[in-house]
């Protein structure tokens, strides 16, 4: 079975991020970029089924700059078994990703595409849904556990009341949750061993996608800082405060 | 900390690393430090994730064999364990082991390299006795052959990894007087008449593990001379080059954790109605550290760029590694000191480097000893 993984370039959980001064976007100006970490569980994930003999082959797929190319080389260095680089210098909103994916699902044909929920750049949380409402693919979102058994696979999701599990036909979409695993690090044996694997490049164009971004981005701006607190006295005053000042009971 | 030494498979490199302390040493550092020792799994795990093999040849098990630049990465980010003696006692391979691989016989090499770099073996170089350290040609330890085996006598001591070592290469006297009559052997642990003394407590370096050594009648086979016989001196002194590259990285990674603590520390530390940073005082030596540290780093990147180039810099390498000992002795010392009283509890991390930092100057050659070494090279 082939497994399809998309990973995702993003500013690297630790850093602390900056709007530009002049509110068009985020500085990314020598900030330190990593896989975001959602996608980070969907490599983890195809390899995990490698490893049980599920999945045959793992092919991994960025959209992006060149640099896109790194986070490529750390998934096949984590078990990926050959990238695919879409390069585009252009902004990729969530539906140009997902039908330049749905364009490699046409050419890789995989059983199984395997994506994080959402990056945490953007945090939109579409890309999965988009590629499966185009592929007219089933979608389990948000997994914590996924099972393959023949020709289905069941996934387990998480929802705010709790677990849900849904039965998928395969080829399916399937997107990552935080808790479906703990990605491994790469060892430097597989670093090294991985700069001989693969890496097929390709544009828009090749697939015949065309960039045109729908939405606009008007203004970005800095969460206000966060305002002191006040002390009540007792548990009436607190009651009385959510009730007739905050409004939330 | 992008510069021209380091390229894409460095920084993967170093994610790996990093991860590897953040998962399986930072949570634990604390304890193993007033344990004083780490356990024995850490060597397995450190095995597996490729970073023991690192400049040893494939065939043995290791990979990018020639990468200076790779280890440099490496010790850098184990450094973030802000533990000296849990990067001395992970790194003894990388002083006991070379010899081995460089000079040993194949069928011995073979037999002990792959399992000390899948972290399954611990090795140990044992040259100091409770004679004399620096002073390597006078050492004691005798070595006489006898048919098919030498017979040894004598005594060793500070051996970093001494106690639970499986392996040991000792310095051994086979001939003469003088650096003439140096030999290297491989000796096993459980070889009769090799007993370890006590476990020796320290200023610093607590999670690592230093012995005594003693060799009483000790029957070794002969085929487990390393290089020729009487060598061995040269053998130790090529040796010492990557040491002391990595006691001088260890020098201002060392001081480099020192001083983020203490900006972190100062931004927070309120005195006289303001965070103590707002003082030109405290900014002031907050930059002074800073540069000594960031010259230290890229005189020693510099020296790591010549022996890259094939040179073998050792004026050079002893300059860094007592600049960089220097440095971290006095940017911990400051360290402390902007951290008040809380520097001096043992709760305190930079109270660790300075302890731990004390070290660099004295072992892998005294400072004193570095400076005889410059003379001669500079021909005075």
């Amino acid at each position: 079975m082939k497994v399809l993984v998309a990973v995702k370039r993003v500013i690297d959980y630790n850093v602390k991020v900056r709007v530009k001064p002049d509110n068009t976007g985020v500085d990314l100006a020598n900030v330190k970029m990593a896989m975001n970490p959602f996608c980070e569980i969907a490599v983890e994930e195809a390899v995990r089924l490698k490893e049980k003999g599920v999945a045959t082959e793992i092919v991994v797929v960025s959209i992006g700059a060149k640099a896109c190319q790194e986070q490529i080389r750390t998934a096949l260095a984590l078990g990926a078994d050959r990238g695919i680089h879409i390069e585009t210098d252009e902004e990729v909103q969530s539906l140009e990703a997902a039908k330049l994916l749905k364009a490699v699902v046409e050419k890789e044909e995989p059983k199984l595409v395997i994506l994080g929920k959402q990056s945490i750049d953007t945090d939109n949380n579409q890309t999965g849904q988009m590629l499966a409402a185009l592929t007219g693919m089933g979608q389990g979102t948000f997994a914590s556990e996924v099972v393959v058994e023949g020709d289905k696979v069941n996934v387990t999701r998480e929802v705010d009341g709790g677990l849900t599990t849904v039965a998928l036909n395969l080829p399916a979409v399937v997107t990552t949750d935080l808790r479906l695993n703990e990605p491994r690090y790469a060892s430097l044996p597989n670093i090294m061993k991985a700069k001989k694997k693969p890496l097929d490049g390709m544009t828009p164009a090749d697939l015949g996608v065309e960039l045109a971004p729908r939405l606009s981005t008007l203004k970005v701006e800095a969460p206000a800082s966060r305002q002191a607190g006040v002390k009540v006295a007792d548990v009436a005053e607190l009651v009385d405060k959510l009730k007739n000042e905050a409004k939330v009971i | 900390m992008d510069t021209a030494y380091f390229n894409d498979t460095h920084e993967q490199a170093r994610q790996t690393a990093r991860k590897f302390i953040t998962t399986h040493v930072s949570p634990y550092i604390e304890d193993w430090e007033e344990a004083g020792e780490f356990p024995r799994e850490l060597y397995t795990l450190a095995g597996e994730a490729g970073l023991l093999g690192a400049g040893y040849p494939e065939s043995l098990g290791g990979h990018s064999e020639g990468d200076i630049f790779l280890k440099v990465a490496l010790s850098e980010e184990l450094m973030r364990s802000t533990s000296g003696g849990l990067v001395a006692g992970l790194g003894s391979i990388d002083i006991g082991l070379p010899p081995v691989v460089k000079w040993a016989r194949p069928d011995v090499r073979d037999a002990i390299a792959p399992a000390v770099l899948r972290g399954e073996k611990i090795i140990a170089l044992a040259v100091t006795e409770p004679g004399g350290g620096s002073d390597v040609a006078s050492l004691k330890t005798r070595a006489v052959r006898n048919g098919d085996e030498y017979v040894v006598n004598g005594a060793k001591t500070f051996i970093t990894s001494g106690h639970r070592a499986d392996y040991y290469t000792v310095a051994v006297r086979t001939g003469s007087e003088g650096h003439g009559g140096i030999s290297l052997l491989l000796i096993d642990r459980d070889t009769p008449g090799f007993t370890r003394g006590r476990k020796l407590r320290k200023m610093g370096w607590w999670a690592s593990d230093t012995a005594e050594l003693f060799f009483e009648d000790c029957r070794v086979p002969a085929n487990r001379l390393i290089g020729a016989e009487n060598a061995g001196f040269i053998a130790i002194m090529t040796n010492f080059l990557s040491e002391r590259l990595m006691l001088a990285i260890m020098g201002y990674m060392t001081a480099e954790i020192a001083l983020e603590t203490s900006i972190r520390y100062c931004r927070q530390r309120e005195a006289f109605g303001r965070s103590i940073s707002g003082f030109q005082v405290t900014r002031h030596k907050l930059v002074e550290m800073a540069t000594q540290v960031d010259i230290a780093r890229e005189y020693t990147y510099r020296c790591a760029a010549l022996m890259q180039a094939g040179k073998s810099p050792i004026k050079q390498v002893a300059m860094a590694k007592n600049f960089a000992a220097q440095v971290c002795e006095d940017v911990t010392r400051e360290a402390i000191q902007l951290h008040g009283g809380m520097g001096y509890m043992r709760e305190a991390m930079v109270e660790r480097l300075h302890r731990d930092g004390k070290l660099l100057s004295i072992g892998g050659g005294t400072t004193e000893i570095m400076k005889e070494l410059i003379s001669k090279q500079m021909g005075l």
